[in-house]
């Protein structure tokens, strides 16, 4: 029992330093779940167009292909909620990940472990106490959420199952995360081989669910988000099927602690490589060393960005078979025909990809505090760098690369949505336009983090809350009957929506002028106060 | 001479905690200055103010002939800092934040930069997360000291560095110091100070209580006498500048103030000199003496 000495402490130490993290994560779960239920009640009011819908997106390869089959098409709480089955397990799985890793690799890394280690802790303490706080999590996010989907209406059984199987995703990957932050020496490099498990298993259920006759169909078992799926919430509540993560997590315990077993603290099992002793030419500036720390995570947003415009290019071309009733048709002639719908669709899809945009512009925004905290702004500041030029080269970096990221996107939904409406040279125009568009809001989210950062450095990650709360008042203002000043609070209001709808230049304009001038105001005050 | 730092009157509060509080500082061109102090006493606020990275509250400032929260980046590029907590950006390798800072500071001398290496024992191929700190440092002080630069500012550069280490970095302070750099090193390492510093500061509190060079410092405090007489000495008790005077037949022992000592020597040749042994002061003396005080106010807050 001495290997795990000193588990509790550092459960305890690790409940403190998340108590804020944890439970605004489980908020944002159950909000999005009994939010999602909610609106389809509203949306669905006869069980035929419930019915109606749920075989249109059966059809499109497409949609199963992102979200997964319904599994049975006259159950509410699965249509309503087969959007959050497979990609909020996806969110969970990442949630668990990132628990373990933070409170095991991080810890090391800082050499924060180091100092506890050399007290009395077992040599399997933080593992242990790391699990315990991920799988507590997940849990009781799942409880919660099964608490929730109840009260808005659902039954019990099937709201235990969709609880459980998001807690089950959870564990998975919080196995997932004890394995990989063992193999790397850098908690970023754990985190990002976690995602990429992520991606891998989202990517094997799409192969599975999207098989046209069956023959792939067990590709979805080789994934822990299709273990997920296969629960069948509201659809059969196969709750046993949630044993094949539970032993998936006992193995890669078994695994991690091999690993522990035979490496020494501080190290990973892959050996850092050596890098060049001399820097290139180009390193010569504080902009060549932003594009230096950016470019990796950016070359990874732009390739999902570029995935995610495809494939909704994909899926718009496929609106006009979705439409076979007759009362379908009506509406879809109310609604300007097909292009009208299709435009429609790909508007609303530009402008999740706004939103996910501005989540690379915060983060690259914040980079500027991290860089400050960690005293490696210091150093540079001590150079010839004005503190001008060192703000601007991060703030260039979330600019220009939230506009190459949101027209990638724009250029991918193009090319694919025109490839197969066969008007390529109509498509791509419009939708790069339909991109653009989305720039002045996403750029003046990412200049409040910039005021912020100038203004008052402490709350800088304030960034996220408000973003936050923009998505919140966008996603469900109009649910709750919010007034409309606070519907106007969000700047993603106030885009255009394009490609179809009708094209104001005043808001754009606005919405440019007041990014401008918080991110001049963030310059200022940034030269007005002290560093550090 | 002239002054290449020059400070007078300088206050600087975070909330409450008064970090300067009317601190007076001078660096002539070309010396190596010591800034000494046990942790929290201000050093690291004060540099932090010379470079522009903290504005004072309030005082005079004048760095290299120029206003440093004004001018920074141009003033700059006329030193080079090493600070006491180095960090790297992880996916650098410590060659390439070498060639960065350099570059950003206008210029590296590439010969001087081997050769550091070299002296160092620095792998510049490991990539900055990889580093221990005392290599990390090393990084810090290669890209420092291989900059042709008038003015050194260093903040505790020898932390986390072996006494091998810690000898080289000597070596190459000794041959800057000829090449007439000035120096600024913060320190409470006193044995490396009192190698290397022409003039010494010591600060305590936010504020310089004491400043010059070793000599002059050693005349402020006690030397300590050990000698052997020829007959019973006598008189000295009433001398001025006598401590904790300890007689035991012909053998005395005592603490002089370093300024009396001349007429206390007179008293004991008076007696017959046998056997002598005097200890100069050392730093930590002198150190010690202006901050005993702090010492049993410290202890007494431990406890309770």
């Amino acid at each position: 029992m001495n290997d795990f000495v000193g588990t509790g402490t550092l459960v305890r130490l690790a409940l403190r330093r998340d108590r804020l993290l944890i439970p605004i994560w489980i908020v944002v779960f159950v909000i999005s779940a009994a939010g999602s239920v909610k609106a389809s009640i509203d949306l669905y009011s006869d069980q035929n167009a419930l019915v109606e819908a749920a075989r249109t997106s059966n059809a499109s390869p497409a949609l199963v292909s992102l979200y997964g089959r319904i599994f049975d098409e006259s159950s509410l709480g699965e249509v309503s909620l087969f959007k959050l089955t497979a990609f909020g397990a996806l969110l969970v799985g990442l949630l668990a990940g990132i628990l373990v890793v933070r409170h095991t690799r991080t810890e090391e890394e800082s050499g924060r472990l180091e100092l506890l280690s050399a007290g009395v802790l077992g040599r399997y303490a933080a593992l242990t106490a790391a699990l315990i706080v991920s799988a507590g999590t997940v849990i009781v996010l799942g409880l919660v959420t099964a608490l929730a989907l109840m009260g808005s209406g659902l039954d019990t059984k099937g709201s235990f199952a969709f609880g459980l199987m998001w807690a089950g995703a959870g564990l998975a990957f919080a196995g997932v995360g004890a394995v990989t932050a063992q193999v790397t020496e850098s908690a970023r490099a754990a985190n990002g081989l976690t995602a990429v498990v992520l991606g891998v298993a989202y990517v094997l259920r799409a192969i599975g669910d999207s098989s046209a006759d069956g023959s792939t169909q067990w590709v979805s078992w080789l994934s822990p988000i299709g273990w997920s799926q296969q629960v069948r919430a509201y659809a059969g509540d196969r709750i046993v099927v949630l044993l094949i993560p539970l032993v998936f997590l006992v193995v890669l315990i078994a695994a991690a602690t091999a690993l522990i077993r035979r490496r020494d603290l501080g190290a990973g099992l892959v050996p850092p490589c050596p890098g060049p002793p001399q820097a290139a030419a180009s390193l010569r500036s504080p902009l060549a060393l932003a594009w230096r720390l950016h470019r990796g995570s950016f070359y990874a947003w732009g390739f999902a960005f570029l995935l995610l415009g495809l494939l909704v290019g994909n899926i718009a071309s496929n609106v006009d078979g979705f439409v076979t009733s007759d009362s379908a048709k009506e509406m879809v002639q109310k609604l300007g025909g097909v292009e009208g719908i299709t435009d429609a669709f790909l508007a609303t899809e530009m402008g999740v990809m706004g939103l996910l945009a501005s989540a690379f512009g915060i983060q690259a925004a914040l980079r500027l505090r991290s860089e400050e905290t960690a005293l490696r702004a210091e150093p540079l500041l001590a150079t010839g760098v004005t503190r001008a030029r060192w703000l601007g080269s991060h703030v260039l970096m979330a600019l220009l690369g939230t506009g190459a990221l949101i027209l990638v996107a724009g250029l991918g939904s193009g090319i694919s949505s025109g490839a197969s409406l066969g008007n390529m040279g109509r498509q791509v125009p419009r939708m790069l336009g339909a991109a653009a568009v989305q720039l002045p809001a996403i750029w003046l989210v990412t200049a409040l983090v910039v005021i912020l950062f100038g203004f008052a450095p402490k709350l800088v990650t304030g960034g996220w809350v408000l973003y936050g709360v923009f998505l919140l008042i966008g996603q469900f203002g109009e649910i709750f009957n919010l007034p409309q000043w606070m519907i106007n609070l969000s700047p993603y209001g106030h885009t255009p929506r394009l490609p179809g709808g009708d094209f104001s230049v005043t808001p754009v304009l606005w919405l440019t002028a007041i990014a401008a001038a918080l991110t001049v105001a963030g310059f200022a005050t940034f030269r007005r106060r002290d560093i550090g | 001479m002239t002054s290449a730092i020059v400070v007078s009157g300088l206050h600087k509060s975070y909330g409450s905690t008064h970090a300067l509080d009317g601190l007076d500082l001078e660096v002539a061109t070309g010396e190596v200055h010591g800034f000494l102090g046990p942790n929290g006493a201000g050093k690291s606020t004060t540099i932090r103010v010379l470079l522009g990275l903290l504005r004072g509250d309030a005082g005079d400032v004048s760095l290299l002939g120029g206003d440093p929260w004004h001018d920074a980046a141009t003033l700059h590029r006329r030193l080079a800092y090493v600070p006491g907590d180095v960090n790297l950006w992880p996916n650098l390798t410590g060659g390439e934040v070498i060639d960065l800072l350099g570059r950003l500071r206008g210029g590296l001398d590439e010969k001087k930069r081997d050769d550091l290496l070299r002296r160092f024992d620095l792998d510049p191929t490991k990539k900055g997360r990889t580093y221990s700190k005392g290599n990390r440092q090393k990084v810090a002080l290669v890209a420092a000291l291989a900059s042709n630069v008038e003015l050194l500012i260093l903040d505790e550069p020898t932390s986390g560095l072996d006494p091998l280490m810690e000898e080289v970095f000597r070596q190459v302070i000794e041959e800057d110091k000829r090449e007439d750099r000035t120096v600024l090193l913060s320190s409470h390492i006193l044995s490396e100070v009192e190698a290397l510093c022409d003039r010494v500061s010591i600060i305590r509190r936010g504020k310089v209580v004491e400043t010059g060079t070793l000599s002059d410092l050693r005349h402020l405090t006690r030397t300590s006498i050990h000698a052997e007489l020829a007959g019973s000495p006598n008189g000295l008790a009433q001398l001025p500048g006598i401590h904790g005077l300890d007689v035991e037949g012909n053998r005395v022992r005592c603490e002089v103030d370093t300024a009396q000592l001349d007429a206390v020597m007179r008293q004991l040749s008076a007696s017959g000199i046998k056997s002598l042994v005097a200890q100069p002061p050392t730093l930590e003396e002198l150190f010690l003496r202006h901050y005993e005080d702090d010492v049993p106010a410290e202890a007494e807050a431990a406890v309770r």
